[in-house]
């Protein structure tokens, strides 16, 4: 199965082209540049270099969200227009399992974290137990105080990476009461490759339910948030009924 | 010579639209997807809203205008697609889902600005409409007297200082309580009243005399309103609009003519969804015939955001050899004339 994997869905932009376990070429970017600007030429140069046909893609994988409002539609447009016009599907990959998948087969507890402003991180936990990737907490927006009780609650180890380290560093070293360290940075940001790595994973586990194969047109980002508006709708209707 | 497609893609605002013109004039297919009843409980649009509508449905209105045209991806030679100005997440998608497309199957990209696709929307609806000519481009967004000397060169010969006359009518339209939009109401209840009833300003711009101003005169309508409430007298709603509406149709018509008689024209087109107000366009028929101008407007299917105009657009741009490079960027204020 040759996979195109995108993850656009933070700060870094990254793109990677995977034949079942090899990966052939993968491209990281974590600097100025908008995704919108990076993304497209970051895939063409891919092929530049392996000289490999477009139309031999079986699927376009993708970092499906959580992250970015903006940044999650770039990728999802930049997906199911690849998807579309090659006539593949899309295969979705939680954006916090895929960052989490950056530390196979680490021992403790891998706490990814997305800066998700307002106060929030995008997180979740995962462990493995063996070899078997298992997702202990799925993907969520939270304040850091509730991850933090939840890991102290655990009380094993936790390794914690993401964008969202430098916001709560602070908060972390002050509060975490198990042995906690941050990722290098060769591990710390999202990875397409990782994408690609669990979307191929994923696509023979029948039983993982948040993982799918879209056509195009059916494929949406999850982004675990509404829009502000209708945040305010919502809570406006709450306090009617209240009243 | 042989046949050029175009595949057209319109993402803005809320509208999600994509059309295949072929040869610039020739309209197969012409697709629109509106959200407008989803940002009507909001009172206008919602663009964190509008961006996941256009994600939901951009691939499948793609699909829908292809299929009514009777053609595939393959039969197409360039895809255009509107970059700006509108609204950045919404605009994002269009862009790239175009770039996407255009990548995998090795076909060329044309970024066409918003407005050059709706002053091109005149080229569709009249097959001999050449340039040169005064276009007033007049919208919910847009408020613009375009010099268009030839295919893909205007110049802005006049601008709104604030806001745009189909704001003008959203916001007056809000304070008589006719609901959003407003234009096609205000437009609607105007024909039941009394355009001399009141008498609204007509704001000038000291110094440039073809730029127009309409926050004035929705401030005049909010204190005329907010005065009968005080003093508890009814008011004519109708009398309201249709006075109101007079105010920026005499504006609107009274500057372009003015332009076109200046810059030595002798046609003037209308573009932008202002244009299918029907005042407006009577107005613009009356000054017209008296000057002896050859007028010009699209239908209002043309006249409302759309992808076929964005398709014209892009084949005048295509012809001319311009082509956008994997890295086009969304660009909410882009100018006019700017590549």
């Amino acid at each position: 199965m040759r996979i195109l994997a995108l993850d656009s869905s933070g700060l870094v932009a990254g793109v990677a082209l995977m034949e079942d376990d090899t990966l052939i070429a993968e491209y990281t970017l974590n600097h100025k540049k908008t995704h919108s600007q990076t993304l497209l030429p970051m895939i063409d140069e891919l092929f530049q270099m392996t000289g490999m046909d477009k139309k031999s893609i079986d699927a376009v994988a993708i970092a499906g969200g959580p992250g970015s409002f903006t940044g999650l539609r770039i990728g999802a447009a930049t997906a199911k227009g690849l998807a579309q016009a090659l006539e593949i599907p899309v295969i979705k990959v939680p954006t916090v399992d895929a960052l989490a998948y950056n530390l196979y087969g680490t021992g403790g507890i891998i706490a990814p974290l997305m800066d998700a402003r307002r106060n929030q991180v995008y997180t979740g936990l995962f462990t493995f137990e063996g070899f078997d990737f298992k997702v202990v907490r799925p993907q969520c927006a939270v304040g850091i105080e509730e991850i933090v009780s939840e890991i102290n609650a655990m009380g094993k180890p936790v390794i914690f990476l993401g964008d969202g380290v430098p916001v709560n560093k602070e908060y972390i070293e002050a509060n975490v009461t198990a042995a906690f360290d941050f990722a290098p940075a060769h591990l710390s940001r999202q990875r397409a490759g990782a994408v690609g790595a669990l979307a191929i994973r994923y696509a023979d586990d029948k039983d993982y339910p948040s993982v799918c194969s879209f056509a195009a047109a059916d494929f949406v980002p999850d982004y675990l948030r509404l829009s502000q508006a209708e945040r305010e709708m919502l809570e406006k209707e709450r306090e009617k009924k209240s009243v | 010579m042989k046949d050029i497609f175009i595949l057209g893609i319109e993402s803005s605002c809320d509208e999600t639209a994509a059309a295949v013109v072929k040869n610039g004039r020739e309209v197969l297919s012409n697709v629109i997807s509106s959200q407008i009843d989803i940002h009507k409980l909001y009172g206008g649009v919602v663009p964190e809203i509008a961006s996941r509508k256009h994600m939901e449905i951009v691939n499948q209105v793609i699909d829908e205008a292809l299929s009514t045209a009777g053609k595939t991806l393959d039969d197409i030679d360039a895809i255009a697609v509107t970059y700006g100005p509108g609204l950045v997440g919404a605009l994002l998608v269009g862009v790239a889902t175009a770039k996407a497309i255009c990548w995998a199957k090795d076909i060329p990209l044309v970024g066409v600005h918003h407005i050059e696709g709706h002053i091109s929307a005149n080229y569709i609806e009249d097959k001999t409409l050449e340039p040169p000519f005064m276009c007033l481009v007049v919208s919910g967004g847009h408020t613009h007297l375009v010099k268009v000397s030839d295919y893909g060169q205007y110049e802005i010969l006049g601008r709104t200082r604030d806001d745009a006359a189909g704001e003008a009518f959203d916001k007056v339209a809000r304070v008589i309580e006719l609901g959003y939009p407003g234009g096609p109401k205000i437009d609607k209840l105007a024909k039941e009243g009394n355009p001399e009833a009141i008498t609204f300003p007509k704001a000038k711009v000291n110094g440039a005399d073809l730029d127009f101003s309409f926050s004035g005169v929705k401030t005049a309508v909010l204190n005329y309103v907010n005065g009968c409430k005080m003093k508890g007298e009814n008011y004519n709603k109708a009398d309201i609009a249709a006075s109101f509406q007079k105010s920026v149709t005499d504006v609107l018509t009274e500057h372009a003519v003015a332009a076109a008689k200046a810059g030595g024209f002798t046609k003037i087109a209308m573009a932008g969804g202002v244009a299918s107000n029907s005042a407006l366009r009577s107005a613009m028929k009356a000054a017209c015939e008296k000057e002896g101008f050859e007028l010009y407007y699209p239908s209002p299917i043309l006249c409302t955001d759309n992808a076929a105009m964005i398709a014209c657009a892009g084949y005048y741009e295509y012809m001319a050899g311009t082509r956008h490079g994997w890295d086009l960027n969304a660009v909410p204020n882009l100018k006019l004339g700017e590549r």
